[in-house]
């Protein structure tokens, strides 16, 4: 992909990155490159250190041995967006969606700042884009799963990201509705984002990744998933009942 | 019906009680539609609990017990965050355990001391009626302190309310923010502790805006009618004190439970 042409192109790359968490190692030496314009899974089994690896990604948690390295066009504040599990959400907090998306713009509007005409207005282009104008008044909690990873997501837009990690993104969401986010990050990923999204979920939208990153406390594989998910690959990540699954890597 | 407003109104003092629980009616909802949304009215409470020691320390040393509180409060603060991560124990946890030793380390300090008296009914009840020039001024401060801090830092506290975590990758900023509300917080209970006693800022710091939760749907809305039920529950319990000879902060406390009462009987927000 030529880079130039889009601001928030970037590039990630991760060498030899160990981390622990609970004084335990819960990642090992992992490496792995990411270009522009991806939209990339981190498929493992539960443990297997996904959310460790976007703590590590983000900053939150420290990178005991090892780099992570981003490569970016656009040189200004909020890179990484990272859409949160369910669970590290107050719900109880009204917010509308629009008030969510509102929320990406806090690194570029500074501590006193109130919003301006263009913050309202790519506030508004976001929730187009996610196709949740109609919902832009709504509660977050009167929105389904899927329509809140998409308000999520129009989030990370509007904070203008280079990065996107969404930790359990299908966590509580239907099929159809997976369906709808994956069709969504898929245009944000031809605008030269990168996109990785973490699940355990791999019944149906594993092949709809362009890379794959089978992760279980270390790389497993990593690439095209037509490639990945063979039945070696599968066994080390699920053990002896992964041996049997079998996953369609056609896009 | 107009004797009934403008009979107290002619002593200075009641002038005053009037002033200091308009502010109180303000600044305390303000600041709890964030306490009540975030799960901290523990934390208030122990906060308004564990700043004894920090009062007391602002007697002994000669300097205004409000100054001296205001950082014991924050320390505490920041010390449940600390407990909580080193120990592994649940936030309420850590709070039950270092607000009861705080208070309990407020009353050792008083009853060693042979030159301090404070009265603990002044302190849980407040002297609003009692209220002086200076802490009005201090109060109307803290009050415009609070409405600007409030201001300024409206977008990051939305964020890091909804959602910690993404906030936090956004960038250091969040820590400082929380770090600010809790300053903001130390600041409104203390105040509002002087001036109104621990019973009515704590209920101030809940019941108006948990009433708020119930009535409006958007955030800045709640907090736009939490100060306005506030006010309303501050004067009302103030003219009731004064008509029936009760006491200001509890008749305050129970006009504001009765509103609080009524919109749990007509409230229009769906359980999360």
């Amino acid at each position: 992909m030529n880079t130039a042409s889009y601001p928030h192109a970037a590039r990630m790359s991760l060498q030899n990155v160990s981390v622990e968490f609970d004084g335990q190692m819960a990642l090992r030496d992992v490496s792995f490159d990411v270009g522009a314009g991806t939209l990339m899974g981190v498929v493992g089994p539960n443990g297997a250190g996904k959310s460790t690896l976007f703590n590590a990604i983000a900053g939150l948690l420290p990178v005991r041995r090892g780099k992570v390295t981003l490569h970016r066009v656009d040189q200004g504040g909020g890179a990484l967006a990272y859409v949160p599990q369910r669970e590290s959400v107050n719900w109880r907090f009204p917010v509308t969606a629009m008030d969510v998306v509102m929320m990406g713009r806090c690194c570029r509007l500074g501590w006193c700042r109130r919003p301006g005409k263009r913050d309202r207005e790519l506030v508004d282009d976001c929730l187009c884009r996610v196709g949740l104008w109609d919902h832009r008044s709504a509660l977050m909690t009167e929105l389904s799963g899927g329509q809140r990873q998409r308000v999520f997501v129009a989030r990370a837009l509007t904070q203008e990201a280079t990065v996107l990690l969404l930790d359990e993104a299908f966590s509580g969401v239907d099929a159809g509705a997976q369906e709808g986010l994956v069709e969504v990050l898929q245009t944000v990923r031809n605008e030269g984002r990168i996109v990785l999204l973490a699940t355990h979920d791999l019944t149906n939208l594993a092949g709809r990744f362009d890379q794959v990153l089978c992760l279980n406390r270390r790389v497993c594989a990593c690439g095209p998933p037509g490639e990945v998910f063979t039945s070696e690959v599968m066994e080390q990540l699920y053990g002896a009942h992964g041996v049997g699954l079998t996953i369609d890597g056609e896009r | 019906m107009i004797e009934f407003l403008v009979a107290p109104l002619e002593y200075g003092f009641m002038v005053r009680a009037l002033i200091g629980s308009v502010l109180v009616g303000v600044m305390c909802p303000l600041v709890g539609a964030y306490v009540v949304t975030r799960n901290l009215a523990f934390m208030g409470d122990a906060l308004a609990h564990a700043v004894l020691p920090g009062m007391v320390l602002g007697f002994i040393v000669g300097i205004n017990p409000a100054i001296a509180a205001v950082p014991t409060g924050v320390s505490v603060a920041v010390l449940v965050r600390i407990v909580s991560r080193r120990a592994g124990l649940s936030t309420d946890t850590s709070i039950g355990i270092l607000f009861a030793a705080m208070f309990a380390l407020g009353l050792v300090m008083l009853a060693t001391s042979t030159t301090i008296r404070v009265d603990m009914e002044d302190l849980l009840l407040g002297q609003l009626l009692g209220i002086s020039p200076t802490s009005i001024y201090v109060s109307l401060g803290i009050t415009v302190t609070v409405i600007l801090g409030l201001f300024a830092l409206h977008h990051w506290l939305l964020f890091a309310s909804f959602d910690p975590v993404g906030a936090q990758v956004l960038g250091k900023r969040t820590n400082i923010v929380d770090y600010l509300f809790l300053v903001m917080l130390a600041l409104v209970i203390v105040i509002g502790i002087q001036a109104a006693g621990v019973i009515l800022v704590m209920a101030m710091l809940v019941t108006p805006a948990a009433t708020a939760y119930l009535l409006v749907r958007r955030f800045v809305s709640m907090m736009i009618v939490a100060a306005a039920i506030g006010t309303a529950a501050a004067v009302t319990g103030l003219y009731i004190s004064y008509h029936f000879n009760l006491p200001a902060g509890p008749a305050m406390t129970l006009v504001a439970s009765g509103i609080f009462a009524l919109a749990v009987a007509f409230k229009r927000r769906a359980p999360v």
